[in-house]
Formats: C-alpha cells, structure tokens, sequence
C-alpha cells in the first residue's frame, strides 16, 4: 500500500517537474574541466538554476578541453552544438577564423546587460579580445605558470627562492651539494611554461608577425632566441643530474614528486595550488614563487592559460539570453570569489581580486601563495608580444615542441636540431591552416 | 550436391538490405566522404573547403616522419602478429593435448579477448612501469635496463607485448578449433608409426592447421594496423619522441586533436589502401600453400 502511495508520489512529482520545467528555457552548456574541478564547475550551474526560474542550463562534461573541442565541433556540423562551450587557447583558431561564434561583448551588449569590461585585468580581457579590441569570449578559468618549491629543501641548502635563472641554477647546486640523493628540479617538458610563459616573460616573441595578430603569413623563431639557450640549459641539467624528468609515465609527474617530497623544485599552473595542497604528504613545507628570468632582462607580464567561454552560432535569441544571464551571474564578485575559493583559479576582475584580498583571502593557508599569480600576470601592462598567441593548428605545433624536446632529452639530436625541426615542421602547419582559411584574416 | 536457393529475389534482397545498409553508413558512406575530404581542405567548423588535388597525399608522402610512422606501424604489425601466433599456437597445442587442467586454462585463455584495450593498456603501464613493481626490481639491479619513457625501443616492446596479449585468446580459440577438427586417428596413426609428440606436431597438426594459420594471419595483421589505437592512447601517446606514434593513432592526433581533418583523411585513405593491399598479397602468395582439407 505505502509502495504505491510512494510510487503515485514519485509519478506526480515527475509529471508535475516536467511540465514546470518544460515551462523554463533550456540550453546547453559543454565544458572540459574534469575531475575535482569538473564537479566545481558543474556547481556554477546548479547555484545559477536554484538562483532564478526562467531558464535551465544543462551542463555536460567532457574529459579534456581537446575532446571538449572535438565534440562540439562534430555536434555544430550535425546541427547540435551546445549554446555555450568551454574552450582552451590552442583550440579556438578555428573557431575565431569560422566565425561561428557570438561575440560575448556583442551579446552583452545586444541584451542590454552591464558589464564593466574595463574592471577585467587587461592581460586577461586581451588575451580573449580581437586585434581590435572586442571580447569574444568570456574570461572564466583564468591561470598562469609559477615556479613551486620546497621551503624546507632550500633552508638546508641555505639559499633563497631563485629569481633568476642563474641563482635556480646555483640553487639546484646548493640542494644537490645538501643532499646528493635528492631530486632538485622534477621536470617535465611543457611548451606552455617553457615556450609560451618563458618567452612572454621576456618580452619575446615566438613567431613574426607579434606573435600571429599581425597577419596570416606568420612563421616561427623561436629556434633563434633565448628560448634556445634556455632549453640547452634544461638538457644539460638532466645531463648533470641536477634535473630529473618526471612524467606520468615514469610514475609520477613533476606535480607528484614535489607533493609526495620527493623533488624540490616544479614549474606549473597555479590551478595546481589547490591540487598540490590536497597531494602534499605530512611535512612538506612549500610556497610558489614568480618563474625566474635570465639576469640581465627586464620583467614582463606573463600571459594567461586556462579557458574561457565561447557561444556559438546558430542558437535562438531565447537561449542567447539564458547564455548571457548565465555569464551575467558568473561575473558577480560573489560567483567569482566562490569559483576561485574552490578552485586554484586566479580572479578575472580586479574588484573580485581587491575583495579577496582585503578581506584577508591570501594571507592564510591554504590560499596564501596564489596572489602570486596575479602579480604575475600584471607585473607590467600587456604589449605586442606578451597579449598571447594567435596562431593556427596550435594543438599540432605544440605536439611538435614537445616531440622534438623528447626526442632532444633522449639524447637523439642537439637541442638546436630539435628547436629547429620543430620550428621548421610547424612553420608548415601554420603553412596549411592559412591555405585552409585562405584569403581571411584573423580577426 | 542440393544447393538452397532462393526462388523470390525480392525476399532475398529483402534478408540482405539490413546488413547492406549497416555496412552502407558505417562504411561505404564515411569512406566516400574521407575520399572527398582527403582532396580538400575541410575547415573543422565548416564554412567550406577548398580544393586541393593531391596536395595533402603528396605533403604527406614526402614527409620523413609519415614514413617513420609507417615504418613504426610496420614493425608493431609484425611483432605483434608473430608474438600472438605464435604464443597462442603453443597455449593451443598444449590444450588440446588434455595436459592436467587445461580445462580451467582453456577459460582462462579465452577471457583477455572480452577485455577492451584501453584496459588492456592501463593494466600494462602498471606492469611495465619502470618506477614501481617488478621492472624496479631489475632497474635497480642492472640501471637503466628498462626505461621506455626515453627509449622508444623499450616503448615499442612495451606496447607490442601488451597489444599480442589481447590477441593471443583470439587466435587460441580458433587453433584450438582447428586442432580439434583434425582426426584423431591420423594422430593415432602416426603414433603407431613411432612419432612421437614433437614429430606428430610437426608433421600432421601444423600442416592441417594451416588454413587456419593463414586466416587468423589475414585478422592479425588487419587488427594490428586498424585496433591499436585504445592500446597506444593510454599507454604511451605514442611516444617518446614518436617511436610509437602508429598510423592510425597519428590520424587520430592530427584529426581530432589537431583539427586537420583533411591530412588525417588523406592518412586514413593510405592506410585503407595500405591494408587492403596487404590482404589481397597474402591471399595472392600466401594462400596458394595452403590446402584446404
């Protein structure tokens, strides 16, 4: 009797939920955070459907911003690409030269909501803008590299935290010369910090053209700047044993080794904080730092990694509004100051990072450390060639960085062959994706 | 001889169009458009494609990492192949020799085919991993032994190992269905002529077998070009440095994640050829020594 009494509840309710809901807006939203941080950000949209009535986002997760990627472009050609969709910088050349896509200052704007571009920090709010200036898509999970170490290894080697190349240098010595066994620097090759980061620090650029924003015809150098000097010392510290390389594949990553104490020093997104903090074994003791520069260079803003959130082309205006109240809720400083409490994002707007830090965020553990970041990122304006990349196929030219530099660390090539094959085989791609596009421009 | 046949075409045709269409949109169709693809520049979001000739062919024909990918392809076809045969032609003589307990082994043999190879290769990368288990063991007696995060060989053993170990159930049922359909009187016979076991095998089972021998060939090598993908993905990304960067991976990378759907379609058109040509050789020149009982 209860048994029906329950199951005529359930109905009820499931016909009574259909109809309320059928009554609201639905549209879709696909992102690529996965894990700890794909539960976080599911979070956003349940917060925003309790937070009103009118719409309904339903989001989906994906594993990886490429398979994100590669979804929502086989969903857009079949016609059933969701509203909203969570890119990474490597993936949206296409997307930018497709114009497939809604413009978010455009949207805000065509649906009369206020937002204050201008309280975005500029490395940011550039880094998603058109050479023209527009925003196309909306900052979200913002990041960049910092440098994390091991507090207690570099008292008992007595050394500071190293602010240029040359004292990370005299430190790995001084931790090796401490503890011949230990693990100085667990490395693990990366083209966004060791090319991209590095380079912007540098104020240097990685292709003609500022970096691509100039035209279409843009070719690689990198095999001839002082990213080149850089990697050769890389190598020759593997070679000398004062790196190690740490990669999953040798059981544990460079993120891994440090917080189970094993490595001193690591290179990694400061996404990584919280990470890091849930992985660290008992005992360790560790703080993060600015990436060093070579002595002698002035440094520059460094640029931002993470993703951001493009809308797509061909949805109705009723789910364009829901598309823009969703972004309208993200960007109140409460949204954001919760979305990076929970995870290691840095804040996009300066009112929510000045909220944050008057209200004492970043002066206690286990926050204490990310404000690095920020400075980071705002250590100077962004100028030609540190606003970031605009290149095409940069999933396929950053595989050959990598590729090469194995291949350089196995000990196959120089790492000057290495850099200039893959500079010479990107050159190509980059060859391709204009004939691709062939007689657009970048916008 | 009484052959079936049927007297109404329309029945007929009507029995076989299920099978016709499935093999029309999961082959014919997608294989078209991969045709059209591979002549053009195709813009992942649409908005057009232009015309390219041979331009993707020839770009990727005279590109020495292609042809190093071929080559790596290549020799994980044979490796593996001559590994799961050969491995699963001694667990089926074995069987069906009814040593003790080969009933359970028979099982148990059977049982890695049902495995999906991303499995497969998650379960290995724990096997083989050089920093944990039992290849610590021999890095730390003899250094720098094992070590296939640098050293593609190692890689390339690590990932053939694993990709023969799923094949080897499949190619066990059918030796064994093979030996066991071989009269057992001829084994007797033999037997009574004073060969004894190694001979027996030598002289009447492997040559008996050998219609089976060449079809589970035709599917290994098939198999190790097209279904090695889920293998190479989760264990070495076909790393380091592209030692294990195989065909049909490197059209998933530069398709998928690299968004050149057109040079991964003009990869796949080789590759389509490449097997194809493969099978019509090995019916050509291998077939014609095999006798068919």
């Amino acid at each position: 009797m209860n048994k029906t009494i329950v199951s005529l509840a359930a109905l009820a309710t499931a016909v009574w939920g259909s109809a309320a809901s059928a009554e609201k807006i639905k549209f879709e939203y696909w992102y690529g955070l996965s894990g700890d941080l794909g539960e976080t950000l599911k979070e956003t949209c349940n917060r925003f459907n309790a937070a009103q009535d009118t719409y309904e986002i339903s989001c989906v997760g994906y594993d990886g911003y490429e398979l994100v990627v590669q979804s929502a472009i086989a969903a857009f050609r079949a016609g059933k690409a969701p509203t909203i969709l969570q890119s990474f910088d490597a993936g949206t050349a296409d997307l930018m030269m497709s114009g497939e896509f809604y413009p978010v200052q455009k949207m805000m704007a065509d649906f009369q909501i206020e937002i204050d571009w201008d309280n975005y920090f500029p490395g940011i709010k550039n880094y998603y803008s058109s050479s023209k200036g527009e925003l196309f898509s909306m900052p979200f999970n913002s990041s960049t590299a910092v440098m994390y170490y091991n507090v207690a290894d570099l008292e008992k080697a007595g050394v500071k935290a190293p602010e240029t190349w040359e004292d990370f240098e005299a430190a790995l010595k001084a931790v090796k010369a401490a503890d011949p066994a230990r693990c100085a620097f667990g490395y693990e090759p990366s083209v966004w910090i060791d090319l991209e980061q590095f380079s912007a620090i540098h104020n240097i650029g990685i292709a003609t053209n500022n970096n691509g924003y100039d035209g279409m015809d843009t070719q690689f150098n990198y095999n001839s700047t002082l990213h080149v000097k850089h990697m050769e010392n890389i190598q020759r510290w593997v070679t000398e044993g004062l790196a190690e390389v740490k990669v999953a594949a040798t059981g544990a990553t460079s993120q891994d080794a440090f917080a189970q104490n094993v490595c001193s020093f690591y290179f990694g997104s400061i996404a990584s904080h919280s990470s890091v903090h849930l992985k660290a074994v008992d005992g360790l003791t560790w703080d993060v730092a600015m990436l060093p520069i070579y002595a002698g260079t002035t440094r520059h803003n460094s640029v931002v990694g993470g993703a951001s959130l493009w809308v797509l082309s061909g949805k109705s205006e009723d789910e364009y509004r829901g598309a823009a109240e969703y972004m309208k809720f993200l960007a109140t400083p409460e949204s954001e100051k919760w979305w990076v409490a929970e995870t290691g994002y840095i804040p996009v707007t300066k009112t929510a990072f000045d909220e944050l830090t008057t209200e004492g965020f970043y002066t206690a553990s286990p926050y204490k450390g990310r404000e690095v970041a920020m400075q980071s990122l705002t250590i100077t304006e962004p100028g030609p060639l540190t606003r970031g990349y605009r290149l095409g196929s940069m999933i396929q030219t950053r595989a050959e960085w990598k590729s090469e530099v194995e291949a350089a660390l196995a000990g196959q090539k120089t790492m000057q062959e290495a850099l200039d094959t893959a500079v010479e085989r990107s050159n190509v791609m980059l060859a391709k994706f204009a004939k691709t596009y062939d007689g657009k421009t970048l916008p | 001889m009484k052959r079936a046949v049927f007297n109404n075409n329309w029945v007929a045709a009507a029995m076989v169009a299920p099978q016709l269409l499935i093999i029309f949109v999961f082959f014919y169709w997608p294989t078209s458009q991969a045709l059209y693809w591979a002549f053009t520049l195709e813009q992942p979001w649409g908005g057009g494609n232009t015309w390219v000739g041979f331009d993707n062919f020839t770009a990727l024909l005279t590109d020495d990492l292609y042809w190093y990918s071929v080559q790596v392809s290549v020799v994980y076809a044979i490796g593996s192949t001559v590994l799961a045969i050969g491995m699963a032609l001694i667990l089926a003589v074995f069987v069906d020799r009814q040593l003790r307990g080969f009933k359970a082994y028979k099982i148990g043999m059977i049982w890695p085919y049902a495995i999906a190879a991303p499995a497969v290769g998650l379960a290995f990368r724990f096997i083989f991993n050089p920093g944990a288990g039992i290849m610590l063991y021999f890095n730390e007696v003899f250094p720098g032994i094992w070590d296939p995060n640098s050293n593609g060989a190692h890689a390339m053993t690590m990932v053939i190992i694993a990709g023969a170990w799923k094949q080897v159930a499949y190619n066990f049922i059918f030796f064994l269905a093979g030996l066991q359909s071989i009269p057992r009187s001829l084994l007797e016979a033999g037997a009574m002529d004073g060969a004894r076991v190694l001979r027996r095998m030598r002289d009447i089972q492997l040559p008996l077998l050998a219609p089976t021998f060449f079809f589970v060939l035709v599917i290994n090598i098939t198999d190790s070009f097209t279904d090695s993908f889920g293998i190479v993905d989760t264990m070495t990304n076909g790393g380091p440095a592209r030692a294990t960067n195989l065909m049909v991976y490197k059209i998933f990378n530069d398709g998928f994640q690299g968004l050149d759907y057109s040079g991964a379609a003009a990869q796949s058109i080789i590759l389509m050829l490449l097997v194809v040509s493969l099978t019509v050789v090995q019916f050509r020149y291998i077939e014609r020594k095999v006798h068919y009982t």
